[in-house]
Protein backbone atom coordinates (compact mmCIF):
# COMPACT_ATOMS: atom_id res chain seq x y z
CA UNK A 1 0.00 0.00 0.00
CA UNK A 2 1.17 3.48 -0.84
CA UNK A 3 1.36 6.82 0.89
CA UNK A 4 0.12 9.99 -0.77
CA UNK A 5 0.72 13.54 0.40
CA UNK A 6 -1.72 16.27 -0.60
CA UNK A 7 -1.28 20.02 -0.12
CA UNK A 8 -4.50 22.05 -0.05
CA UNK A 9 -4.97 25.82 -0.18
CA UNK A 10 -8.65 26.61 -0.72
CA UNK A 11 -10.77 27.89 2.13
CA UNK A 12 -14.03 26.08 2.94
CA UNK A 13 -17.24 26.67 0.99
CA UNK A 14 -15.50 28.57 -1.83
CA UNK A 15 -14.21 26.04 -4.31
CA UNK A 16 -14.97 22.76 -6.00
CA UNK A 17 -11.41 21.73 -5.23
CA UNK A 18 -12.19 21.08 -1.58
CA UNK A 19 -14.76 18.44 -2.51
CA UNK A 20 -12.39 16.92 -5.04
CA UNK A 21 -9.61 16.69 -2.47
CA UNK A 22 -11.95 14.97 -0.01
CA UNK A 23 -13.06 12.54 -2.73
CA UNK A 24 -9.44 11.71 -3.55
CA UNK A 25 -8.58 11.12 0.12
CA UNK A 26 -11.68 8.94 0.56
CA UNK A 27 -10.89 6.88 -2.54
CA UNK A 28 -7.27 6.46 -1.48
CA UNK A 29 -8.10 5.19 2.01
CA UNK A 30 -10.78 2.87 0.62
CA UNK A 31 -8.04 1.34 -1.50
CA UNK A 32 -5.91 0.87 1.61
CA UNK A 33 -3.49 3.72 1.06
CA UNK A 34 -2.57 6.25 3.70
CA UNK A 35 -2.83 9.97 3.06
CA UNK A 36 -1.14 13.01 4.56
CA UNK A 37 -2.90 16.32 4.11
CA UNK A 38 -1.01 19.57 4.55
CA UNK A 39 -3.49 22.43 4.86
CA UNK A 40 -1.96 25.72 3.81
CA UNK A 41 -3.39 29.27 3.87
CA UNK A 42 -7.21 29.25 3.63
CA UNK A 43 -7.42 25.48 3.91
CA UNK A 44 -6.51 25.65 7.60
CA UNK A 45 -10.11 26.75 8.18
CA UNK A 46 -11.47 23.44 6.86
CA UNK A 47 -11.06 21.88 10.28
CA UNK A 48 -12.50 24.68 12.43
CA UNK A 49 -14.61 23.06 15.11
CA UNK A 50 -17.45 25.53 15.48
CA UNK A 51 -18.83 25.10 11.96
CA UNK A 52 -22.55 24.42 12.15
CA UNK A 53 -25.32 23.57 9.74
CA UNK A 54 -28.39 25.71 9.38
CA UNK A 55 -31.94 25.48 8.06
CA UNK A 56 -32.55 26.40 4.45
CA UNK A 57 -35.35 28.96 4.18
CA UNK A 58 -35.25 28.89 0.37
CA UNK A 59 -36.05 25.18 0.34
CA UNK A 60 -38.19 25.38 3.44
CA UNK A 61 -36.16 22.73 5.22
CA UNK A 62 -35.39 22.57 8.91
CA UNK A 63 -31.90 22.17 10.29
CA UNK A 64 -32.59 18.45 10.68
CA UNK A 65 -33.90 18.08 7.13
CA UNK A 66 -31.20 20.21 5.53
CA UNK A 67 -28.40 18.07 6.99
CA UNK A 68 -26.03 20.83 6.00
CA UNK A 69 -22.54 19.43 5.68
CA UNK A 70 -19.49 21.06 7.15
CA UNK A 71 -15.95 20.66 5.96
CA UNK A 72 -14.94 19.90 9.56
CA UNK A 73 -17.34 16.96 9.49
CA UNK A 74 -15.95 15.76 6.15
CA UNK A 75 -12.42 15.87 7.55
CA UNK A 76 -13.53 14.14 10.75
CA UNK A 77 -14.99 11.34 8.65
CA UNK A 78 -11.70 10.92 6.83
CA UNK A 79 -9.62 11.08 10.02
CA UNK A 80 -11.86 8.39 11.55
CA UNK A 81 -10.54 5.92 8.98
CA UNK A 82 -7.22 5.96 10.81
CA UNK A 83 -5.44 6.26 7.47
CA UNK A 84 -5.25 10.05 7.27
CA UNK A 85 -2.91 12.49 8.96
CA UNK A 86 -3.64 16.20 8.85
CA UNK A 87 -1.35 19.16 9.52
CA UNK A 88 -2.51 22.76 9.54
CA UNK A 89 0.16 25.34 8.72
CA UNK A 90 0.65 27.06 12.06
CA UNK A 91 1.53 30.50 10.75
CA UNK A 92 -1.52 30.44 8.46
CA UNK A 93 -3.65 29.54 11.47
CA UNK A 94 -2.20 32.43 13.45
CA UNK A 95 -2.93 34.90 10.64
CA UNK A 96 -6.55 33.85 10.60
CA UNK A 97 -7.11 33.23 14.28
CA UNK A 98 -8.47 29.86 13.22
CA UNK A 99 -6.95 27.62 15.86
CA UNK A 100 -10.07 25.99 17.26
CA UNK A 101 -10.05 22.65 15.46
CA UNK A 102 -11.76 19.34 15.62
CA UNK A 103 -9.75 16.55 17.21
CA UNK A 104 -7.03 15.08 15.03
CA UNK A 105 -5.16 17.75 13.07
CA UNK A 106 -1.86 18.99 14.39
CA UNK A 107 0.10 22.18 13.94
CA UNK A 108 3.06 22.16 11.61
CA UNK A 109 4.95 24.05 8.96
CA UNK A 110 6.48 23.84 5.50
CA UNK A 111 9.18 21.49 6.78
CA UNK A 112 6.48 18.93 7.48
CA UNK A 113 5.27 19.14 3.90
CA UNK A 114 8.80 18.47 2.67
CA UNK A 115 9.27 15.58 5.10
CA UNK A 116 5.95 14.03 4.14
CA UNK A 117 6.70 14.49 0.46
CA UNK A 118 10.01 12.68 0.83
CA UNK A 119 8.36 9.85 2.75
CA UNK A 120 5.46 9.46 0.32
CA UNK A 121 5.09 7.65 -2.97
CA UNK A 122 3.76 10.82 -4.53
CA UNK A 123 2.70 14.39 -3.77
CA UNK A 124 -0.30 16.24 -5.16
CA UNK A 125 -0.20 20.01 -4.85
CA UNK A 126 -3.68 21.51 -5.16
CA UNK A 127 -3.18 25.26 -5.33
CA UNK A 128 -5.80 27.96 -5.11
CA UNK A 129 -6.82 30.48 -7.72
CA UNK B 1 -39.24 49.55 -5.63
CA UNK B 2 -36.07 49.33 -7.66
CA UNK B 3 -35.78 46.46 -10.12
CA UNK B 4 -32.67 44.41 -9.47
CA UNK B 5 -30.82 42.27 -12.00
CA UNK B 6 -28.73 39.65 -10.19
CA UNK B 7 -26.03 38.21 -12.46
CA UNK B 8 -24.51 34.81 -11.78
CA UNK B 9 -21.44 33.70 -13.73
CA UNK B 10 -19.20 31.67 -11.39
CA UNK B 11 -20.40 28.09 -11.09
CA UNK B 12 -19.75 24.90 -9.17
CA UNK B 13 -17.45 26.50 -6.63
CA UNK B 14 -18.33 25.20 -3.18
CA UNK B 15 -21.78 24.04 -4.27
CA UNK B 16 -21.41 20.60 -2.70
CA UNK B 17 -20.49 21.98 0.72
CA UNK B 18 -23.13 24.70 0.46
CA UNK B 19 -25.78 22.37 -1.03
CA UNK B 20 -26.60 25.13 -3.51
CA UNK B 21 -25.09 28.06 -5.37
CA UNK B 22 -24.76 30.92 -2.94
CA UNK B 23 -25.81 33.58 -5.47
CA UNK B 24 -28.89 31.70 -6.62
CA UNK B 25 -29.68 31.23 -2.93
CA UNK B 26 -29.30 34.86 -1.92
CA UNK B 27 -31.23 35.98 -4.99
CA UNK B 28 -34.11 33.73 -3.93
CA UNK B 29 -33.85 35.05 -0.36
CA UNK B 30 -33.93 38.63 -1.64
CA UNK B 31 -37.05 37.78 -3.66
CA UNK B 32 -38.68 36.29 -0.56
CA UNK B 33 -37.80 39.50 1.29
CA UNK B 34 -39.98 41.36 -1.19
CA UNK B 35 -37.58 42.45 -3.91
CA UNK B 36 -38.38 42.91 -7.56
CA UNK B 37 -35.48 40.82 -8.77
CA UNK B 38 -34.47 39.02 -11.94
CA UNK B 39 -31.60 36.59 -12.40
CA UNK B 40 -29.26 36.37 -15.36
CA UNK B 41 -27.17 33.24 -15.84
CA UNK B 42 -24.07 33.90 -17.89
CA UNK B 43 -20.66 32.29 -18.26
CA UNK B 44 -20.41 28.85 -16.71
CA UNK B 45 -23.54 29.49 -14.67
CA UNK B 46 -25.62 28.83 -17.78
CA UNK B 47 -25.05 25.16 -16.96
CA UNK B 48 -27.20 25.59 -13.85
CA UNK B 49 -30.19 25.56 -16.20
CA UNK B 50 -29.44 22.07 -17.53
CA UNK B 51 -31.97 19.49 -16.40
CA UNK B 52 -30.63 16.26 -14.94
CA UNK B 53 -27.78 17.39 -12.70
CA UNK B 54 -26.96 14.83 -10.04
CA UNK B 55 -24.42 15.38 -7.28
CA UNK B 56 -25.57 12.53 -5.08
CA UNK B 57 -23.59 9.66 -3.68
CA UNK B 58 -20.58 11.32 -2.11
CA UNK B 59 -19.02 10.01 1.06
CA UNK B 60 -15.89 10.93 2.97
CA UNK B 61 -14.81 8.11 5.21
CA UNK B 62 -17.82 7.39 7.41
CA UNK B 63 -19.53 10.69 6.58
CA UNK B 64 -22.08 10.77 3.77
CA UNK B 65 -23.46 13.76 1.91
CA UNK B 66 -27.14 13.07 2.49
CA UNK B 67 -28.54 16.21 0.89
CA UNK B 68 -26.65 17.11 -2.29
CA UNK B 69 -27.18 20.30 -4.26
CA UNK B 70 -30.01 20.26 -6.82
CA UNK B 71 -29.14 23.25 -8.94
CA UNK B 72 -31.55 22.55 -11.80
CA UNK B 73 -34.39 22.34 -9.27
CA UNK B 74 -33.18 25.57 -7.67
CA UNK B 75 -33.53 27.28 -11.06
CA UNK B 76 -37.03 25.86 -11.51
CA UNK B 77 -37.94 27.02 -8.01
CA UNK B 78 -36.67 30.53 -8.76
CA UNK B 79 -38.86 30.63 -11.85
CA UNK B 80 -41.81 29.26 -9.88
CA UNK B 81 -41.26 32.05 -7.35
CA UNK B 82 -41.88 34.56 -10.16
CA UNK B 83 -38.23 35.50 -10.59
CA UNK B 84 -37.64 36.19 -14.29
CA UNK B 85 -34.59 34.07 -15.00
CA UNK B 86 -32.52 34.60 -18.12
CA UNK B 87 -29.74 32.61 -19.72
CA UNK B 88 -27.34 33.80 -22.41
CA UNK B 89 -27.77 31.99 -25.72
CA UNK B 90 -24.17 32.32 -26.90
CA UNK B 91 -22.81 31.10 -23.57
CA UNK B 92 -24.95 27.99 -23.98
CA UNK B 93 -23.78 27.48 -27.56
CA UNK B 94 -20.10 27.96 -26.67
CA UNK B 95 -20.44 25.11 -24.19
CA UNK B 96 -22.35 22.79 -26.51
CA UNK B 97 -25.48 23.02 -24.35
CA UNK B 98 -28.76 22.37 -26.13
CA UNK B 99 -31.58 24.78 -25.33
CA UNK B 100 -33.94 21.79 -25.43
CA UNK B 101 -32.34 20.46 -22.27
CA UNK B 102 -32.95 23.54 -20.15
CA UNK B 103 -35.32 24.06 -17.24
CA UNK B 104 -38.79 25.07 -18.35
CA UNK B 105 -39.42 28.79 -18.12
CA UNK B 106 -35.83 29.94 -18.56
CA UNK B 107 -35.72 32.91 -20.91
CA UNK B 108 -32.94 32.63 -23.48
CA UNK B 109 -31.46 35.99 -24.45
CA UNK B 110 -28.70 36.91 -26.87
CA UNK B 111 -25.59 38.85 -25.87
CA UNK B 112 -26.80 41.72 -28.03
CA UNK B 113 -29.93 41.95 -25.87
CA UNK B 114 -28.07 42.26 -22.58
CA UNK B 115 -27.74 46.04 -22.77
CA UNK B 116 -31.51 46.27 -23.03
CA UNK B 117 -31.83 43.89 -20.10
CA UNK B 118 -29.53 46.13 -18.06
CA UNK B 119 -31.56 49.15 -19.15
CA UNK B 120 -34.78 47.55 -17.99
CA UNK B 121 -33.47 47.22 -14.43
CA UNK B 122 -32.57 49.95 -11.96
CA UNK B 123 -29.77 48.16 -10.17
CA UNK B 124 -27.28 45.62 -11.48
CA UNK B 125 -25.88 43.18 -8.94
CA UNK B 126 -23.03 41.52 -10.81
CA UNK B 127 -21.72 38.97 -8.32
CA UNK C 1 10.13 8.30 -21.03
CA UNK C 2 8.16 9.49 -18.02
CA UNK C 3 4.55 9.06 -16.96
CA UNK C 4 2.63 12.30 -16.57
CA UNK C 5 -0.80 12.84 -15.04
CA UNK C 6 -2.08 16.34 -15.71
CA UNK C 7 -5.29 17.11 -13.85
CA UNK C 8 -7.25 19.98 -15.37
CA UNK C 9 -9.95 21.44 -13.11
CA UNK C 10 -10.29 24.67 -15.08
CA UNK C 11 -12.26 25.39 -18.22
CA UNK C 12 -11.47 27.69 -21.13
CA UNK C 13 -14.48 29.91 -20.46
CA UNK C 14 -13.62 31.09 -16.96
CA UNK C 15 -9.85 30.95 -17.36
CA UNK C 16 -8.01 32.35 -20.35
CA UNK C 17 -4.90 30.26 -19.80
CA UNK C 18 -6.49 26.83 -19.84
CA UNK C 19 -4.79 25.93 -23.10
CA UNK C 20 -1.56 26.08 -21.09
CA UNK C 21 -2.26 22.62 -19.67
CA UNK C 22 -3.49 21.24 -23.01
CA UNK C 23 -0.39 22.62 -24.73
CA UNK C 24 1.77 21.12 -22.00
CA UNK C 25 0.11 17.74 -22.47
CA UNK C 26 0.83 17.90 -26.19
CA UNK C 27 4.43 19.03 -25.73
CA UNK C 28 5.15 16.36 -23.13
CA UNK C 29 3.68 13.74 -25.44
CA UNK C 30 5.81 14.97 -28.33
CA UNK C 31 8.83 14.56 -26.07
CA UNK C 32 8.01 10.87 -25.93
CA UNK C 33 6.30 10.80 -22.55
CA UNK C 34 3.20 8.85 -21.60
CA UNK C 35 0.62 11.53 -20.80
CA UNK C 36 -2.87 11.43 -19.34
CA UNK C 37 -4.99 14.57 -19.13
CA UNK C 38 -7.69 14.07 -16.51
CA UNK C 39 -10.60 16.53 -16.68
CA UNK C 40 -12.37 17.21 -13.40
CA UNK C 41 -14.67 19.88 -11.89
CA UNK C 42 -15.33 22.56 -14.51
CA UNK C 43 -12.62 20.99 -16.65
CA UNK C 44 -15.32 18.61 -17.90
CA UNK C 45 -17.09 21.49 -19.64
CA UNK C 46 -14.80 20.55 -22.55
CA UNK C 47 -16.24 17.03 -22.63
CA UNK C 48 -19.48 17.95 -24.41
CA UNK C 49 -19.70 17.84 -28.15
CA UNK C 50 -19.96 21.12 -30.06
CA UNK C 51 -17.92 23.13 -27.57
CA UNK C 52 -16.58 26.26 -29.26
CA UNK C 53 -12.82 26.15 -29.88
CA UNK C 54 -12.61 22.98 -27.86
CA UNK C 55 -8.99 22.46 -26.73
CA UNK C 56 -9.65 18.71 -26.54
CA UNK C 57 -10.17 18.65 -30.31
CA UNK C 58 -6.96 20.56 -30.92
CA UNK C 59 -5.04 18.32 -28.56
CA UNK C 60 -6.33 15.18 -30.25
CA UNK C 61 -5.06 16.50 -33.57
CA UNK C 62 -1.75 17.74 -32.22
CA UNK C 63 -0.95 14.84 -29.91
CA UNK C 64 -3.23 11.82 -30.42
CA UNK C 65 -1.13 9.83 -27.97
CA UNK C 66 -2.41 11.83 -25.01
CA UNK C 67 -5.07 9.93 -23.11
CA UNK C 68 -7.95 12.28 -22.18
CA UNK C 69 -10.24 11.19 -19.36
CA UNK C 70 -13.22 12.87 -17.68
CA UNK C 71 -14.33 12.37 -14.08
CA UNK C 72 -17.71 10.64 -13.92
CA UNK C 73 -19.00 12.56 -10.90
CA UNK C 74 -18.08 15.94 -12.40
CA UNK C 75 -19.98 14.98 -15.57
CA UNK C 76 -23.04 13.81 -13.64
CA UNK C 77 -22.94 16.85 -11.35
CA UNK C 78 -23.27 19.08 -14.42
CA UNK C 79 -25.88 16.99 -16.20
CA UNK C 80 -23.46 16.04 -18.98
CA UNK C 81 -24.46 12.73 -20.51
CA UNK C 82 -21.65 10.22 -20.90
CA UNK C 83 -23.17 9.29 -24.24
CA UNK C 84 -22.05 11.53 -27.01
CA UNK C 85 -18.99 13.03 -25.39
CA UNK C 86 -16.38 14.76 -27.50
CA UNK C 87 -14.45 12.22 -29.52
CA UNK C 88 -11.47 10.71 -27.76
CA UNK C 89 -12.62 11.30 -24.19
CA UNK C 90 -12.89 8.30 -21.88
CA UNK C 91 -15.10 8.39 -18.79
CA UNK C 92 -13.07 7.68 -15.68
CA UNK C 93 -13.40 8.20 -11.94
CA UNK C 94 -11.54 9.13 -8.80
CA UNK C 95 -10.69 5.53 -8.01
CA UNK C 96 -8.77 5.30 -11.27
CA UNK C 97 -7.22 8.67 -10.58
CA UNK C 98 -5.93 7.46 -7.21
CA UNK C 99 -4.29 4.44 -8.85
CA UNK C 100 -2.12 6.87 -10.80
CA UNK C 101 -1.64 9.34 -7.96
CA UNK C 102 -0.01 6.72 -5.76
CA UNK C 103 2.29 5.53 -8.54
CA UNK C 104 5.69 6.86 -7.53
CA UNK C 105 6.81 6.82 -11.16
CA UNK C 106 4.10 9.26 -12.23
CA UNK C 107 4.63 13.00 -12.20
CA UNK C 108 1.38 14.66 -11.22
CA UNK C 109 0.29 18.21 -11.87
CA UNK C 110 -2.94 19.84 -10.69
CA UNK C 111 -4.20 22.90 -12.49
Amino acid sequence: MAKLTIALMDSPYESGTTTTAMRIVDAAVRKGHSVNVFAYEGAVSLTMKEQKGHPNPVKGTTIEEAKHPTTANFVAGLLATGKVEWINCGMCVDERGSGDWIEGPRRGGPGDLLKWSEESDNTLIMGTR
Amino acid sequence: MAKILSIVERAYHGTVEEQDDTILWISHMIKDAGADISVLLRGNAVNYGVIGQDASGLRFGNVTLDVPPTLDADISNLIAAQVPTYVVREDLADRGISEAGLAKGLKVVGRSELADLYDSHDSIWHW
Amino acid sequence: MAQYLLIESRDPFEFADTTYMYDMAGDLSKNGNNVTLFLIQNGVFCARQNVKNNPVTSLRQKAPGVRVEADDFSLRERGISTEGLESGITVSNVDNLVDRLVDSDTKIVWH
